[in-house]
């Protein structure tokens, strides 16, 4: 028997008696972090890292939760598990389960560059490795952080200059926090949409300190944003949420943007390629580390990806799931509610 | 390259005319001047000839990554441009030294290597790509194979050009179309005022007109001049110092496609410049659009095509004669002196588009609708007082179109779209109903707005049936209602028939795929209006 089978309800774990990131209702989940793919409403007990847990009562409200920190281990039926940093955003994390000589890990979601914020990807041994695949084609090259934070602070600045508002927009758990930390260094004042200040809200009941924003109100006058940078979900782009503060220009910050059309689809005045994800590198990396000697890739380019770790030598293969579709939750997240 | 790598990013993607044209201004203040010689080539279509094939160029990067070839192929459909994919397939350069290299230096060298062998070509290409960053590899592809295109308008170019150099906007327009040669051409020459007498050829921007819906809004009918707008090729017959020159309207120097227009040469006065369509007819009655494209796409042009296809020129208006630029003559008199012309001329070959009379809009509005009858897509209105405007200028000139003819389809195949489409299945292919069978008739890429084509997109990727490479069968349930222009005989498609400007016209959710047309309805429209 498989320690994790893949079924109907998602990524089941029989000897423990626990799924991770189901999609449908279970009696026990096991969380890898608050994204809403991941983490869907309606289970009857969730497990999470200590900093997931007030994102994800943010996100579906009044839930049974317990938490624990990186590396604890927590005996749940016949398996330990653990948790280690993914580096995805705030509080993601990989899940390690141990039953006798047998380690299966679950990626979630990840990325291997240190952004600051979400904890520093730890690499783990173990014999099955099941991955995501969001940007598994070699198209997908990151520059590092330090010089994409460069090109946006200068695109911020000469827009600012222009005489125009810039708008930057990004999934409001994660990208936004990057971005509001990389805006720091500008000096200008924040204003943010309100999904995103719900978010800061949360990280800073729990204890971690943000940059300073201001919230977009529908009250403020239109001059109250001149000068100003504006952060907002990638679903307001186009609203009329935005008119408020024409003349602007937009950005969207996405590892789609690595592909120029796609920056044109989204109808941006500018992409930056700065993602949460992986790239292709460091895909092909962190499967290399686990020394797994069998893969499971999961959503994204599931195909292309483990056709080539089977070229490489290693046993490959995808699977299904319903994961990676932040991107149209969040428009439709912002589109209904929120009209601040 | 830097500076040029930068304005092409920028102009890519900018949303805002504005700030493509503010962006250009700046680059033409500061970049080198041989730099801004070749933009303006680049730009106005002047490409170098293509250096390498794509096939090569994707040989080469596969070499360089040690990518299989699947895996290069997955990524080319995903990004949708070759010269993106392989810009981003390349690990990013050691040391950055092309953003030091000028434009112009590049050209040359691009140049220089056209008679090397290939090991040569390939021993260039990859040092280059070496040294360049992803958005210099990106313009670098895009000038070695032939295809440089940037969606921007000429008009654009003109402004900045205007405001950066102070000439005025018409001049540079009339300067930058015509025969020049970047290689040789210096900045200044190319935007002074005094140097263009000595190129004959040179035509001048074409006058052209915005799509009008009610023509009432236009005013008192007296004042406008209507004529049938003719499918074919618009084009400047130019006849200077005893040469004759045929430009089309893509500024293209077509003499030598149309060698039957030499006769004119003789039927002409010396100084004279004619805007018109270049169609083929017989007896004056113009044949289908189809017939030209079988001539305009080869190289030679044979005896045999001649013959079959005879193409004439309709002329609609006079811009120089004498030598004189008489643009800003008023409409009324440019036509007389038009009539003259071709009265004087009395030659086959040379036809007046003629005048389409009327008395008021309402008789016009059934005139038009006789326009297939005629061999036109329509009616071209003209104010009588108005001058030849340098490109496309709102109020005087106005084209009223027919409706396109319109069939019903299903969608049955899928591709996935290229450039700002490349992530979403848009290219579609549509049947008709042969008995139980489905014919397919027509592809089309265009026509729906991004929210439907996110929805077909979403159905094809639940509703695939199989896969041919990256072409989907999809599982025949969608309807559309296909526009077109024209309809003509065709034995390499599987229906019999070829369409002109196919495009999705309304996504008929109404509809089910038994209530599509038939093949016999595309037969029959073949017939009234493909003969
Ligand atoms: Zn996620
Ligand atoms: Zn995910």
């Amino acid at each position: 028997m498989p320690l994790i089978e893949f079924t109907e309800a998602g990524l089941y774990c029989r000897a423990g008696g626990f799924y991770i990131d189901p999609w449908k209702p279970v009696d026990r989940a096991v969380i890898t972090h608050a994204h809403s793919d991941h983490a869907r409403y309606g289970s009857r007990w969730y497990l999470c890292h200590h900093l997931t847990l007030p994102l994800l009562r943010l996100r579906l409200g009044d839930i049974v939760a317990e938490s624990i920190g990186w590396n604890e281990p927590l005996k749940i039926g016949d398996v330990t598990i653990r948790l280690h940093p993914a580096g995805h955003i705030i509080g993601s994390s990989q899940i390690r389960i141990e039953h006798k000589d047998e380690v299966w890990v679950f990626s979630g979601d990840y990325k291997t560059e240190d952004d600051g914020i979400s904890g520093a990807f730890e690499p783990v041994k173990c014999h099955t490795f099941i991955t995501e695949s969001t940007f598994g084609l070699p198209l997908y090259r990151w520059q590092p952080q330090a010089a994409l934070y460069q090109s946006i602070v200068d695109w911020t600045v000469a827009t600012v200059a222009d005489g125009l508002t810039p708008v930057i927009t990004g999934y409001s758990l994660g990208k936004a926090q990057r971005i509001l930390d990389c805006l720091s260094k500008t000096g200008l004042p924040v204003f943010v949409h309100g999904a995103i200040w719900n978010i800061q809200q949360a990280l800073l009941s729990a204890g971690l300190p943000q940059p300073e924003v201001k919230r977009v109100q529908p009250d403020l006058p239109a001059s109250t944003y001149k000068g100003a940078v504006i952060v907002a979900p990638p679903g307001a782009d186009g609203s009329t949420w935005m008119r408020r503060f024409s003349p602007y220009r937009t950005a969207n910050c996405s590892g789609w943007m690595q592909v120029r059309g796609n920056v044109r689809r989204r109808n941006a005045d500018a992409g930056f390629a700065l993602s949460d994800h992986a790239d292709w590198q460091g895909l092909l990396s962190a499967v290399k580390a686990t020394g797994a000697e069998q893969v499971y890739v999961t959503h994204g380019f599931q195909s292309a990806f483990s056709r080539y770790l089977t070229e490489l030598g290693i046993a490959a293969a995808e699977v299904k799931t319903a994961y990676g579709t932040e991107e149209e939750e969040e428009a439709a997240a912002t589109s209904e509610g929120d009209a601040a | 390259m830097k500076a040029f790598a930068q304005l092409i990013t920028v102009l890519g993607t900018s949303t805002k005319t504005n700030d493509k044209l503010d962006t250009l201004v700046r680059y033409f203040a500061t970049a080198p001047d041989r730099d801004k010689v070749w933009v303006i080539a680049l730009f106005s279509g002047r490409r170098p000839k293509r250096l390498v094939n794509a096939a090569l160029l994707k040989k080469w990067c596969m070499e360089e990554t040690e990518l299989p070839e699947w895996l290069f192929e997955e990524a080319y459909h995903t990004a949708g441009d070759l010269a993106e994919t392989i810009a981003l397939l390349l690990p990013p350069p050691v040391v950055a030294l092309e953003e030091m290299r000028t434009l112009a230096s590049l050209m040359d060298e691009i140049i220089a290597q056209d008679q090397q062998p290939e090991e040569n070509k390939r021993a260039f290409v990859t040092k280059h790509w070496k040294e360049m960053t992803q958005g210099e590899r990106f313009v670098f592809n895009k000038l070695l194979t032939g295809n440089f295109r940037i969606g921007v308008s000429q008009k654009t170019i003109v402004n900045a050009l205007a405001k950066a150099t102070g000439v005025t906007a018409n001049l540079i327009a009339h300067r930058i179309t015509g025969n020049w040669d970047p290689v040789t051409i210096p900045f200044e020459e190319l935007m002074s005022e005094t140097a263009t007498a000595a190129d004959n050829s040179k035509p001048y921007p074409f006058c052209l007109s915005y799509a009008v819906d009610d023509v009432h809004a236009l005013g008192n009918a007296n004042d406008w001049q209507a004529e049938w707008k003719w499918d074919g090729i618009r084009g400047q017959v130019i006849r200077r110092e005893g040469e004759l020159f045929v430009w089309s309207r893509g500024e293209e120097l077509v003499t030598e496609k149309f060698p039957e227009y030499t006769n004119l040469l003789q039927a002409l006065p010396d100084g004279i410049v004619l805007d018109g369509e270049i169609i083929p007819s017989v007896e004056g009655k113009p044949l289908p659009f189809a017939l030209l494209q079988t001539r305009i796409g080869r190289k030679n042009v044979t005896k045999k095509h001649l013959q079959e296809v005879p193409v004439t020129f309709f002329a609609y208006d006079i811009l120089e004669y004498e030598g004189k630029d008489i643009r800003d003559w008023p409409l009324l008199q440019r036509r007389e002196l038009l009539e003259s012309i071709t009265q004087q001329a009395n030659h086959p070959l040379l036809l007046l588009s003629p005048v389409v009379g009327f008395s008021s809009w309402d008789e016009l509005t059934t005139l038009r609708e006789s326009s297939r009858d005629n061999g036109a897509e329509g009616l071209m209105l003209k104010n009588k007082n108005s001058i030849y405007h340098a490109g496309r200028k709102t109020g005087d000139w106005w084209k009223w179109k027919v409706d396109p003819l319109t069939i019903d389809g299903v969608l049955i195949y899928a591709q996935k779209g290229h450039g700002r489409r490349s992530n979403l299945y848009t290219d579609y292919t549509f049947a008709v109903r042969d008995g139980d069978q489905l014919v397919s008739f027509a592809k089309a890429y265009s026509g729906l707005t991004d929210k439907e084509f996110a929805q077909v997109d979403a159905f094809i990727k639940r509703n695939s049936i199989e896969k041919f490479g990256p072409v989907r069968t999809v599982k025949p349930e969608l309807v559309f209602e296909i526009a077109f222009e024209g309809i003509a005989a065709s034995n390499r498609h599987k229906s019999g028939v070829a369409l002109r400007f196919p495009r999705m016209h309304r996504w008929r959710t109404d509809k089910k795929p038994e209530e599509i047309n038939t093949l016999d309805d595309l037969k029959k429209m073949l017939e009234a209006y493909g003969k």
